[in-house]
Formats: C-alpha cells, structure tokens, sequence
C-alpha cells in the first residue's frame, strides 16, 4: 500500500504539474525517478514537521498540489496546529500521507503508534480522513485525490497486505462500500475502514459459516463519513459492531455513533465498538502481535460479534 | 539610532490604526504602531499589486506573520483601496470584515491567516518555492514579530530557506525589543540575532525600522544576493508615535480605552504636529 502511494505520486506528477511531493527524512533513494526527472517538484526538507506544512500551505495557494509523506505520528501530532490553521483554516488542497497508521511500528513502541491520528484529524473542519483497504484501493484513492478540493489525510498501513477491494465497487471520496451484503433484515451489521476491513471480512466469512447472517461496510473515508449509506444498513439490523486499528476515542467507532444519534431516526440497535483501549501500549512485537493482545484478529473480531448477537438475543 | 520625527503620512496611516482602536474599542497598539513604515515602504514602493486584482498571480506577496500587528496592515490596505475605511469603525465587531488577526479569503490583499505565531516564513517559502518553479518573479516578503522567532518552526523554515538559496524570499523582523511579557532580552533574548540569521543562510542587513529612506533603501533595489534569501532586521520602538506607549510592554494590547485616551492618541498624531 505504501509503495503504491508512492509509486502514485510520481505517476500523477507526470500526468499533473500542479502535483509536488514533499518529504521529511524518508528513505534514501525514496521516489529517486522522480527527483531526477522533475527536481523542481520534489523536496525533502529534513525533519522540519511544522515547516513542511506550512510550505506545502504555500505552494498550495499558488496552485500546486503538494503531498506531504512522513510518519503517521509525526505529520499528525507534531505539527497538529499547521494542519489546523495552515491547511484547514485556508482549506488547501494538501494531501498528507501518514506512514505507519495504527500499530504498524509496533517494535517501536508508544512513541511511534499513530492510534489517534483519525480521531484528531477527524475533529478539524475541511479536513478528509481516509484510510483504505489495500494497494489496490490505494490506486483508486490517489486517483480520486488529485481533484479533491480539501486537505485530506491519508493513512497507509504496513503494505503487503492481502487485497480484499474490488474494480467494481469503484472509489469515492466520502462513499462507503457494502462489502458483504446481508441474506436478509435483522443482520449483524459490521464496520470497519483500512487493513482491519479485511480482517473484519475473514470475520464475517467465519460467522456466516457458523449460520449468522452478516454485513460489512468498509468506511474507507472516516471523514466525511457516508452517514446515507450508514443510516440505510442499519436500520434494520439488530447489532452494529465497528472495527478499527486505532484508539476507541474518537475514530470510526466514535463517528458512527456521531452520525446515528445526529439523525435520531431510530432507535440505536446494541452496538460494540472494537479498536485499541484509551491507554499506552505496553508490548512490543509486531502489528499482528498487539492486534491480537487488543482482540482485534478475525476470530477474536467474530467471537466478540457472537457474544453481541448473543446479548442483542437476550435483550 | 537617529529618531527622526515622522512624517504626515506616517501620522496619517497611524490615525487609521487609532480608527481601528476605537472602532473595535480593543487592539494590539504597541505591536502595530511599531510595524507601520515597514508595510508602508513595502506598499508604497516595492510591492508589485493592484487592489482591483488582489489574485494576480504576478503580484507580490506579503504576509504580515504576526498577525497581532494586523491593525497596520489593515490602515496600508486601506489606504490602497483593497478594504472600505468604514471597515475600520467595525473592527473585531458581528459582521465585520476585520478581525483582531487577519485572514485570508475575508480580507482583500491579506495573503495568509496569521495570528498563531511562527506560520509566515514557512507558508512564504511556499510562495516563494512556488514562484520559482512557475517561473514567476514575485518577491515574498514576511514581516515576523520579535517575540514571534521565538518559535521553532521560525528556525525550520529559515533551515530550509538557507538551503533553497531563495532570492525572492524576504524576512523581515519587526525588532521592537518587547514582546507580550516584557524586554526581549530578559523574555528569551535574540542577540546576536543578525549573526543568527547570517548563520541560517541568510544575506542579512539592519535598518532603522521607522526611517523611510533607509526602509526604501535597503527594499526597493532588489534582493542584495541572487544566491540567498534576504533577512533585514528592522529596529523600532514599541507603540511608535504613541508618546506614553511607546517601549512600554503594558501597550502590548489594549482593550476598553478611555475616551480621553484616544483623543491623546489623536493629537499626538496630528498632521504637522
């Protein structure tokens, strides 16, 4: 997924003259083709966060489009108030592309798990928060994100991950997709956005051969979450479980209950929200490792959607 | 430093900041009086714009970073014709145009939103990076606060002005010596800030921020090094013209005036006086 955005900035910079990229202290050698064939496009500008933003916030007022690539906890966190004001206050159209989203740098410990990135971007106005399923959705994001008018965050996950997105389904920004449709009304309905919507599939799968019948909806973009299509699925089920990579304060899990209380349609069905508690990791390992210690791996996910069926029964 | 007394002009873009006091019944006095000849040379004889196209992408550009100051920026934007002065009587007031820090996109000619300190030289590389790679020969100017370059991000993006070697890249600093606080040097002391920016990669002068002739002088004849970015450290008096507030760091900003107040204010900046 990371390669392919990279990859993807090139390739748009080639077809676009508005595009630039902009790094901080990445890789050596990092989009190397493109540094030599358009230098006055590409930056890396050392690990200056919070100059960054505000030069990308520069370049975009005089008609560039500028992607900014560092780590997830650094292009979020350190430079949090040249995001708000620089880029969402003069709503430019910025991409920032955060590496390791959630606990990919699990080895590395607390400092660098960016588990709430979505939640902090999410509550800054004009700001796009997106986080997609595989390399193959990530050529459809970065097609959709060179017209976006907004800044938008995009959070990438460790790459190599299995691809579960299809053609067909097509991209919008702002669109959900129904995954995994439901035989019938009175379904479990799961949500999940980037790598953990494969897991929550792999969930699904499994509970669908235990006899449960079960949606997934894979909200690729948090922000501005498609509350038509979320208001649509889950009318009619009898529990919503939300999964995501990230702190449970604030994401996914926090955004669609945002939007079913807004529309005070219905009742709320019994709800879950899965994602990584308010608190520090306190292992290392690697992204598998602390998924799993957070119970956020396929059969964790669908043991957990048992017992909310269960529950939801009982009610 | 040679105290020459200011001119009408001066005085009269002065009074359009006590305007601006009045009208809002609040401002940053000291931070803007200081600022006035440096936007008023910069307006009046560098700044390539034209008030009827404040988007020409062919303009200059200037962003006033600290963006407390905004009352001069508002009087020179005035005085040119981008904002009505009416404009002034409504300041910081529901359904004003001017706000106590200036923005973008609500104000003809204002270039950025500033008011949290430390964002102009970054977004002026921008602007500045962007003219080079358009082939444009716009000028960006930023004019920062003292107390503001205390902030770090001042540094990361003289780092990376140094290394770009951006000749149409201007920094100026409104060196007034007295920030929100209290004396810069007891605050967080600057000196040797000339060998500071010299050692950023910068072609560095120093001027007497409220002499016209010396502002024009080292502005209006193009940048002093095609090969760096220009830092001109522009010496002033806090509250300039405003006799009891100049270098009095409690004139930082003033709300709720007495009425007696301003009209001292307005005689002190009296045409001829």
């Amino acid at each position: 997924m990371r390669k392919t955005c990279i990859k993807m900035i090139h390739e748009l910079a080639q077809r676009d003259e508005r595009v630039v990229f902009i790094g901080s202290d990445l890789s050596p050698g990092l989009l190397s083709e493109m540094k030599e064939e358009m230098p006055e496009r590409y930056f890396m500008e050392g690990v200056t966060e919070a100059n960054v933003i505000g030069m990308a916030a520069g370049m975009a007022m005089d008609n560039f489009v500028p992607y900014v690539n560092t780590i997830a906890t650094f292009i979020t966190r350190r430079c949090y108030e040249q995001v708000a004001l620089d880029l969402c206050l003069h709503d430019l159209p910025v991409r920032l592309i955060g590496n390791g989203g959630g606990v990919v740098y699990a080895p590395l410990g607390p400092t660098h798990l960016a588990v709430e990135d979505m939640a902090i971007m999410r509550a800054l106005p004009n700001m796009t928060v997106v986080a997609v399923s595989d390399a193959e959705e990530m050529v459809r994001l970065m097609e959709a994100s060179l017209n976006w008018p907004h800044p938008i965050y995009i959070r990438l996950g460790k790459g190599g991950d299995p691809v579960i997105s299809r053609e067909e389904h097509g991209f919008e920004i702002g669109r959900g997709i129904v995954l995994k449709a439901a035989a019938r009304p009175g379904a479990a309905l799961l949500i999940s956005t980037g790598v953990m919507t494969a897991r929550t599939l792999a969930a699904a799968e499994s509970l669908a051969g235990d006899g449960h019948d079960v949606e997934v909806l894979h909200m690729h973009t948090v922000k501005p979450l498609d509350a038509e299509l979320l208001l649509e699925r889950a009318r009619h089920v009898h529990c919503i479980c939300t999964v995501e990579e990230h702190s449970v304060i604030g994401g996914l899990g926090s955004a669609v209950v945002d939007a079913l209380v807004d529309a005070g349609r219905f009742s709320l069905p019994v709800m879950r929200r899965l994602g990584l508690p308010d608190r520090f990791a306190d292992s290392y390992g690697v992204q598998d490792d602390l998924l799993e210690r957070f119970g956020l791996q396929p059969e964790q996910i669908a043991e957990t959607v048992g017992e909310l069926m269960r529950l939801d029964r009982v009610a | 430093m040679p105290d020459k007394p200011l001119d009408d002009r001066s005085k009269f873009l002065r009074r359009l900041v006590v305007r601006g006091l009045e009208g809002g019944n609040r401002g940053h006095v000291g931070s803007s009086m200081s600022l006035v000849e440096i936007l008023r040379v910069l307006y009046d004889s560098v700044l390539r714009f034209d008030p009827k196209t404040p988007a020409d992408p062919a303009r200059d550009r200037c962003i006033l970073s600290k963006g407390h100051g905004c009352l001069a920026l508002y009087a020179i934007l005035v005085d040119k014709g981008f904002v009505d002065p009416k404009e002034l009587d409504r300041f910081c007031l529901p359904g004003g145009m001017l706000g106590g820090h200036p923005e973008r996109g609500k104000v003809p000619g204002v270039e950025a939103s500033t008011g949290a300190l430390g964002h102009g030289l970054s977004i002026g590389l921008g602007m500045a990076l962007a003219a080079r790679a358009q082939c444009r020969d716009s000028q960006v100017f930023v004019v920062m606060g003292d107390g503001e370059i205390n902030e770090g991000s001042i540094w990361e993006a003289a780092l990376c002005a140094g290394k770009h070697g951006l000749s149409n890249l201007w920094a100026l600093v409104d060196y007034n010596k007295i920030q929100s606080a209290g004396p810069t040097r007891d605050i967080q002391d600057l000196e040797p800030l000339t060998d500071k920016w010299r050692a950023f990669g910068f072609e560095t002068l120093e001027v007497d921020g409220h002499d016209v002739d010396a502002l024009e002088a080292v502005l209006g004849t193009g940048a002093p090094n095609l090969d760096k970015p220009t830092a001109i450290v522009c010496h002033t008096v806090k509250g300039k013209g405003i006799p009891f507030a100049e270098n009095d760091p409690k004139w930082h900003h003033h709300s709720k005036f007495d009425p007696r107040v301003l009209e001292e204010m307005y005689a002190a900046l009296e045409p001829g006086s």
